[in-house]
């Protein structure tokens, strides 16, 4: 089965696409970190909620929270801009991100997911869609917009040059429907958990930031982002809420291997060093969801265990696939 | 005394079941599998072990005691998985028979004043509060359980409550979990596996004497299980096929199989092709493509002047060119030290390599060339198990070497004289049996399923409360008061609850303008 080049070079070339579509994205979320107030976005849309949960109800009477203040200066109007437009262009990077993913896959009449440039491509446009689901549900985070497009395009980056490897067809030991089920879930959740990852970090900034300004400590980098950040409580429930989504796609991932590694390797487990990560990342994942449903565990405890999970994940990815050879080794690297 | 003992046991049982504990071992899980992921594991790569032994002294040696190189297999590594999993069903006894009492029980009764709950509201009806009360039900609908109470003065109050499903898929999991542990023990105590290398053209039957290596579980070594009994009557054909670029794109294994029937006679031979990923299953045994290479065919002509044809199994030491190592080893006289032994390797596509030797280019073979030592001697002189891939050369004197392609013959001393006739393939099978693994199968989309109950969905708790107007003013509208409580993941139960309300407000009757006024308390 040839490859067919003009496609896969129009899929590289899509992916460049992409990321400079995101930076474009980034450079406008950042502008708009900048420029709009803190807050303004967030207090508009808690007014917002309050006006819905009292229309209609004459018997009740609503205190409905101050109208944000009308000093409706340019630059403040240009940040609303900014943020509109990135996620117009954050739109637009994952709808070319998505279709160079396809033409991959198209190119050489396969899932496109067989390698770790692949693999990243995957992962990092998951990551994408999960900050816009985000987005979705609580648009009052659009503006730390930055620090979601930041890793994901530092990874799209690792992609395009270290892991980079030609479209080719697959070895036979990954002729199997399974990869499109097993890689798809672990691409997929390990997307959503960078999200988590980053929300995380947040949650420990905004947390530091409110300690030092308590009277605790300087106020130093990176502490002092946490000026504009939405609330602790917010960060550390869009963490909880993506890996709660995430967990079981990432369960059902690693038993989808197992039943693959049945029929591949004569045995559904065998300790292969990315079996033994991955069962290490999950438990970890097990102990932040117990975590924070433990007194004295909950809040920065719980959000340390969450970077750890995504640390083990990380390392399972990079360092395993790369450095630690065993029977996941097809990295496409060599 | 004794009292104070059953407090320490008490005490320290206590302990053990807290959510704390549980952290902290399933820290110590993460951290204690962190080992077998980075030194070599004896049971997955024991040449590895060998050499990290060799290289590494007396660390290596105080590694291994405290089982470093078979971490998974450890006592410390099942002693903690064991106590999480104590600490585990001691948690999961209580909950499960709380949880049972909880589904069994009624919602509770409505608090008198609902607007001190986290989410409350209210409205005004034109309904008697029986009829509305009925009206609230059906926009509940039966994704809550609503129990209805009477108070006195005509008030009516709803209880209802949803999510329960949220600790059934916990509780779920977690004895999932709990089951799978043991059906991975009894798995491991009914397993068996062997392999064997298989040259095209010969076949091997389901026994333990039949492996190359034979690995089994506990109850297989004890002789109380024995293997499925069938035979892989031939490897009719071993097919590799390659792209153009030297990758690899399919291997397949035509074998012809025969199951033992019960009276001891064999079955009809069928035909069937085993490729990677697609193994042999039957007799609940599977039958693995695990790795092929190459066997050169060789005729020797004895010093006697007798002629032996023989085809040995090479070894391929380089995984991406297949270039093979192996020997024959060639019998004459009983202790006349006329044996033949001829080490060499196989190039499936020679090439010249960097030392000015011959090496291999490709894994496909492409007119091969078989370089061969030949030595002279007593071949395996104690008696001993000797490897077959190689020669142990005690006794034997190198008389010669050469490199043939195939039909070529190189002529040594003492009129012994070597032809590489040609090559087969053979292929490295694997029979594998785990008589729980469907049931394992089964328990882990259990697990997953009560996974997604217990963080999808939310426990919440409604109530109203439905006053009839004051008696003497029968103008007044019926009040009907709403609170809401989360009971886990807050999440939005703002915006739940407003929902819930607002259909709620939607199922009244209207009242007439007039009457709003009368209805504001």
């Amino acid at each position: 089965m040839a490859v067919n080049t003009g496609l896969a070079h129009l899929s590289d070339a899509l992916f460049t696409t992409a990321i400079a579509t995101y930076s474009l994205a980034m450079a406008c979320y950042t502008a708009e970190y900048a420029f709009g107030r803190r807050g303004r976005v967030a207090a508009t849309s808690r007014a917002e909620a309050r006006v819905l949960v009292g229309a209609g109800g004459p018997s009740v009477e609503q205190p409905v929270a101050e109208a944000p203040a009308r000093r409706s200066s340019t630059r403040r109007a240009a940040g609303e801009r900014l943020g509109r437009l990135a996620v117009v262009l954050t739109v637009l990077g994952a709808a070319i991100h998505l279709g160079s993913i396809a033409l991959r896959g198209v190119a050489a009449d396969r899932v496109p997911w067989g390698n770790m440039y692949e693999f990243s491509s995957v992962a990092g446009v998951i990551a994408i869609l999960a900050f816009l689901g985000a987005l979705w549900r609580a648009p009052q985070i659009r503006y730390i917009g930055v620090f979601v497009m930041l890793p994901v395009i530092l990874l799209m980056f690792l992609a395009g040059t270290v892991l980079y490897a030609k479209d080719a067809p697959l070895v036979p030991a990954l002729q199997s429907y399974w990869l499109a089920i097993h890689v798809t879930a672990a691409a997929g959740s390990e997307g959503i958990l960078i999200t988590s990852a980053v929300f995380t970090v947040l949650f420990l900034i905004r947390q530091r930031y409110d300690a030092v300004t308590a009277g605790a400590g300087r106020l130093r980098f990176p502490v002092t982002l946490g000026a504009r950040l939405p609330a602790p409580e917010t960060l550390d429930k869009v963490a909880y809420r993506t890996v709660a989504f995430a967990f079981p796609i990432y369960t059902f991932g690693v038993i989808a291997g197992a039943i693959w590694a049945e029929a591949a390797w004569g045995r559904y487990w065998g300790w292969d060093p990315k079996e033994t990560w991955a069962f290490i990342a999950w438990v970890i994942y097990a102990a932040y969801l117990h975590a924070r449903a433990t007194a004295g565990w909950k809040g920065r405890s719980a959000a340390w265990i969450n970077l750890l999970g995504f640390g083990a994940m990380t390392f399972n990815f990079f360092v395993v696939n790369i450095v630690i050879s065993g029977l996941h080794s097809y990295a496409g690297l060599n | 005394m004794r009292a104070q003992a059953t407090r320490y046991v008490r005490l320290a049982w206590r302990r053990l079941i807290s959510m704390r504990t549980a952290l902290v071992l399933l820290f110590l899980l993460a951290l204690a599998s962190v080992p077998g992921s980075l030194l070599p594991q004896r049971p997955l790569n024991p040449a590895k072990v060998d050499a990290y032994l060799r290289t590494h002294g007396g660390w290596g040696r105080f590694l291994d005691r405290i089982g470093m190189f078979d971490v998974f297999g450890a006592a410390w590594f099942a002693a903690i998985y064991l106590l999480l999993f104590v600490s585990l069903a001691g948690c999961l006894v209580p909950r499960i028979r709380q949880h049972a009492r909880a589904v069994a029980r009624k919602p509770l009764p409505a608090p008198k004043n609902l607007d001190r709950l986290p989410e409350s509201g209210g409205f005004a009806s034109g309904d008697t509060p029986a009829a509305y009360a009925r009206a609230a039900r059906a926009v509940l609908g039966r994704r809550w359980r609503i129990v209805q109470r009477d108070e006195p003065d005509g008030v009516v109050t709803l209880s209802a409550e949803k999510g329960y499903t949220r600790e059934t898929g916990n509780l779920l999991f977690h004895v999932a979990l709990l089951t799978a542990l043991v059906l991975i023990a009894v798995g491991r105590l009914f397993s068996y596996q062997g392999s064997v290398i298989v040259q095209q053209g010969q076949g091997f039957c389901n026994s333990p004497t039949a492996y190359d290596s034979w690995r089994p579980g506990r109850m297989a070594a004890d002789g109380r299980i024995g293997p499925a009994p069938f035979c892989i009557d031939s490897l009719n054909q071993f097919t590799a096929t390659y792209l153009t670029d030297g990758e690899p794109s399919k291997f397949s294994a035509d074998v012809t199989y025969s199951k033992v029937l019960p009276d001891g006679t064999d079955g009809p031979a069928i035909h069937h092709t085993i490729t990677v990923n697609h193994p042999l299953r039957l007799e609940g045994d599977r039958v693995y493509l695990i790795n092929h290479g190459f066997a050169p065919k060789v005729t020797v002509r004895m010093p006697d002047g007798s002629v032996q044809r023989d085809q040995a199994t090479f070894l391929p030491t380089d995984p991406s060119t297949f270039l093979s190592d192996g020997a024959f080893q060639e019998q004459g006289p009983q202790g006349a030290g006329k044996d033949v032994g001829i080490e060499g390797f196989f190039a499936p596509t020679p090439a010249v390599g960097n030392d000015g030797g011959v090496t291999s280019a490709s894994p496909q073979v492409d007119n091969p060339v078989l370089g061969i030592f030949v030595y002279e001697g007593t071949l395996n002189p104690n008696g001993l198990p000797q490897s077959v891939y190689s020669l142990n050369k005690a006794e034997l004197h190198r008389i010669g070497q050469a490199n043939l392609r195939i039909g070529q013959t190189a002529r040594m001393p003492n009129g012994i004289a070597v032809t590489f006739d040609g090559w087969v393939p053979w292929v490295s099978l694997q029979v594998s049996h785990d008589p729980t693994q469907g049931y394992l199968l089964i328990v882990a989309v259990t697990a997953v399923v009560g996974l997604i109950g217990s963080l999808a969905v939310r426990r919440r708790r409604l109530w109203l409360r439905i006053t009839p107007a004051p008696a003497g003013k029968p103008d007044s509208p019926t009040v009907v008061a709403v609170g809401g409580l989360a009971r886990s993941d807050t999440g939005n139960f703002t915006t739940e609850f407003a929902g819930v309300l607002s259909r709620l407000r939607d199922a009244a009757t209207p009242i007439e303008p007039a009457l709003v006024g009368a209805g504001k308390e």
